[in-house]
């Protein structure tokens, strides 16, 4: 396993783990932390080197059946030991000597904190391959500090290591296990002092990220919420349904998993939760890894409402097509598959479509597929309103002599709503006249509404 | 030279990380080592981000400390209010006065602090406070206001105009170029 501690290192270690893996026959990890893999440095472009190795057939090493993994076993071991020696003298681990003091052994983005706080006043072991660790590299390093330091972010893996060499060294005493290290953390660690800065005395309220004005999912959420559903989420922008004012979704897991959690809240809990357990799951999501808990809903026989929110695109990631869309990730035309026939193919009889914009829709059709005695799949059908080809209506307005200040408005948690003065007010920057706030207004104070038939 | 630190604030699908890239290219196209590290999670969808961009002859850590900022640039009032403990003493912060209402206002669980800029100014700061909306508008797009913070930072900076229209003409489209120069140029005149 490699860690590369910024881009550049990112891009030298990754031919050098092709180096290693043929040299060595081995499979190479390159690990990227969240740091290094949200940041960016300058890198040296090269030209791109495609050797041609041609493909053997041998089937003592490539199929892993008993008889053939003990054989291959033995060679695993033989060749941790010739990489444990590859690693004591490899250009990916380096000594950088400096004061004697303090010696750090270090590796991925800490080691660029402890550069930012100490530069070259303490001696640095930085580890670029931290599986296997280099045994004789790291205790000739030992033996030249007077006391050792183990910086790592997380869990004390190198830390373990060096304890086991019989070394004495300082590490998870000093610094956190749970989140990122910064310059700052560290130097307060070591007891040096961090710059002063201003304050203000108020309370500066939380900016959490919502769903954007004209978002599909939100009609979605209100009425699963309206209909005081249990919601079984999954991974995506609709993941926000967890947050208020809509608090619909109340388990996220892994991608997939809100498919076999409604699986087994049904089969578990019966009819008490038949008729108000949902999965909802988005179309990537879907594709990614849902077809599976949808085929074992349909086969093992759970009375399950599976919503898969179809906004046509990967939203959160930035708008990556997905296998529903019928263009590739270059955006070039692809396969498409179709949603309602595969669900059908599946064995589900009941596949309903419906638009997130029309509440009354959605809320009918749901009420109808949880109370019906057999499996059913509901897909909320429109695509992301950020979505460069989606048409907007133009901004809603309040006719402020007819709003009543209910707030019945506010429910659905649009940011283009709020209140001034006791009356909801739009912000026509935000507002792409979606419309499914007026559907909740009791006075129809909202005005500038288009036909339906018009949209 | 040692090295200097900007951080972008702002909400979510501001523009922040336009400006960051274009920052980035100016100051990698004038010889320095350039560090740019963003906010991970769910940074589009109307959240506080906030990215850091840091240069100098050999950079480190990609991300800025409390109390380390040179500048702070500000697409929203309440965002450099959030940030300030990260600006360095005698620092700078140039930031957009517009109001963003965050969901916790507007639900009502929270309220908007007023009078921020002139806080931000009492608590000691450097203050460079203007309406890019409105000039954004006046350049021809709402959406420019990321390069009219830009214009009004380059105020502060000794560079050369004609390196940050390289910039801006290397990260924008050809046909909102004119658009662009025009809202930079807008926030460069104008302020303090």
């Amino acid at each position: 396993m490699i860690e590369p501690s910024d881009s550049a290192e990112a891009l030298e270690f990754t031919k050098l783990a092709y180096e290693i893996s043929e040299k060595f026959d081995t499979p190479v990890l390159l690990k990227m932390c969240t740091r290094v893999a949200h940041s960016q440095s300058l890198v040296e472009t090269g030209d791109r080197n495609v050797p041609d190795f041609p493909y053997e057939k041998n089937i003592g090493k490539y199929v892993m059946m008993p008889g053939n993994a003990k054989k291959r076993h033995p060679i695993v071991e033989e060749r941790t030991k010739k990489l444990i020696e590859y690693a004591e003298n490899c250009p990916l681990n380096r000594v950088e000597m400096g004061g004697t003091e303090i010696g750090i052994i270090t590796g991925s983005t800490s080691y660029q904190y402890v550069k930012e706080v100490f530069g070259d006043s303490v001696s640095v072991l930085k580890l670029g391959m931290t599986n296997p660790l280099p045994n004789k590299l790291i205790k000739d390093f030992a033996a030249k500090v007077d006391k050792l330091f183990v910086v790592e972010e997380l869990d004390p893996i190198i830390e373990n290591h060096v304890k086991a060499l019989g070394l004495t060294v300082t590490g998870k005493d000093l610094l956190p296990v749970c989140d990122e290290f910064s310059q700052n953390l560290i130097a307060k660690a070591f007891g040096k002092d961090t710059a002063e800065s201003y304050a203000l005395e108020d309370v500066i309220p939380n900016r959490p990220p919502v769903m954007c004005a004209g978002c599909p999912h939100r009609g979605l959420f209100y009425t699963l919420k309206k209909n005081n559903c249990t919601v079984l989420g999954d991974i995506g922008c609709y993941t926000l349904g967890a947050v208020p004012p809509l608090g619909a979704i109340e388990m996220t897991l892994c991608m997939g998993a809100s498919i076999g959690a409604v699986h087994g809240f049904n089969k578990v809990r019966g009819a008490e939760s038949e008729n108000k357990t949902v999965a909802v799951i988005g179309d990537s999501t879907f594709m990614h890894s849902g077809m599976t808990g949808l085929a074992n809903v349909a086969y093992n026989q759970s009375n399950s409402t599976i919503v898969i929110v179809d906004n046509s695109i990967t939203g959160m990631t930035g708008h990556q097509q997905n296998p529903t869309t019928g263009y590739n990730i270059k955006g070039d035309p692809a396969g498409k598959i179709d949603l309602e026939a595969l669900c059908r193919a599946m064995g589900f009889e009941r596949v309903r479509v419906v638009d997130p914009y029309n509440l009354d829709q959605c809320d009918k059709v749901l009420k109808e597929e949880l109370a019906a005695a057999a499996p059913s799949v509901i897909i909320s059908r429109r695509p992301c309103a950020l979505l460069k080809y989606v048409k907007h209506n133009p901004p809603l307005s309040i006719n402020r002599d007819k709003c009543v200040g209910c707030k019945s408005c506010m429910k659905i948690g649009c940011p283009a709503i709020s209140m001034k003065d006791g009356k909801a007010t739009i912000d026509n920057t935000l507002c792409v006249g979606c419309n499914v706030c007026s559907q909740l207004c009791p006075v129809s104070a909202f005005e500038g509404m288009v036909n339906k038939e018009d949209r | 030279m040692e090295t200097k630190n900007i951080m972008i604030v702002g909400v979510g699908g501001q523009g922040s990380l336009l400006a960051s890239k274009l920052l980035g290219h100016l100051l990698m196209s004038q010889g320095y080592d350039v560090k740019v590290s963003e906010v991970h999670g769910m940074s589009q969808r109307g959240g506080s981000v906030v990215t850091y961009v840091r240069y100098g002859d050999k950079v480190f850590s990609p991300v800025i400390d409390k109390g380390e900022a040179d500048y702070i640039v500000s697409f929203e009032i309440l965002e450099a209010a959030r940030w300030l403990p990260f600006l360095k003493k005698d620092g700078q912060i140039v930031t957009n006065t517009q109001q963003i209402d965050p969901m916790p206002v507007i639900t009502g669980a929270a309220e908007y602090p007023s009078d921020l800029v002139k806080k931000l100014k009492e608590s000691g700061a450097k203050v460079d406070a203007l309406d890019c909306l409105s000039l954004a508008e006046e350049a021809g797009s709402a959406k420019a206001v990321n390069i009219v913070l830009l214009g009004r930072l380059s105020h502060y900076f000794d560079l050369p105009e004609e390196a940050w229209m390289n910039s801006l003409q290397a990260n924008v489209p050809e046909k909102f170029l004119e658009m662009n120069k025009k809202a930079f140029r807008l926030g460069k005149e104008s302020g303090q």
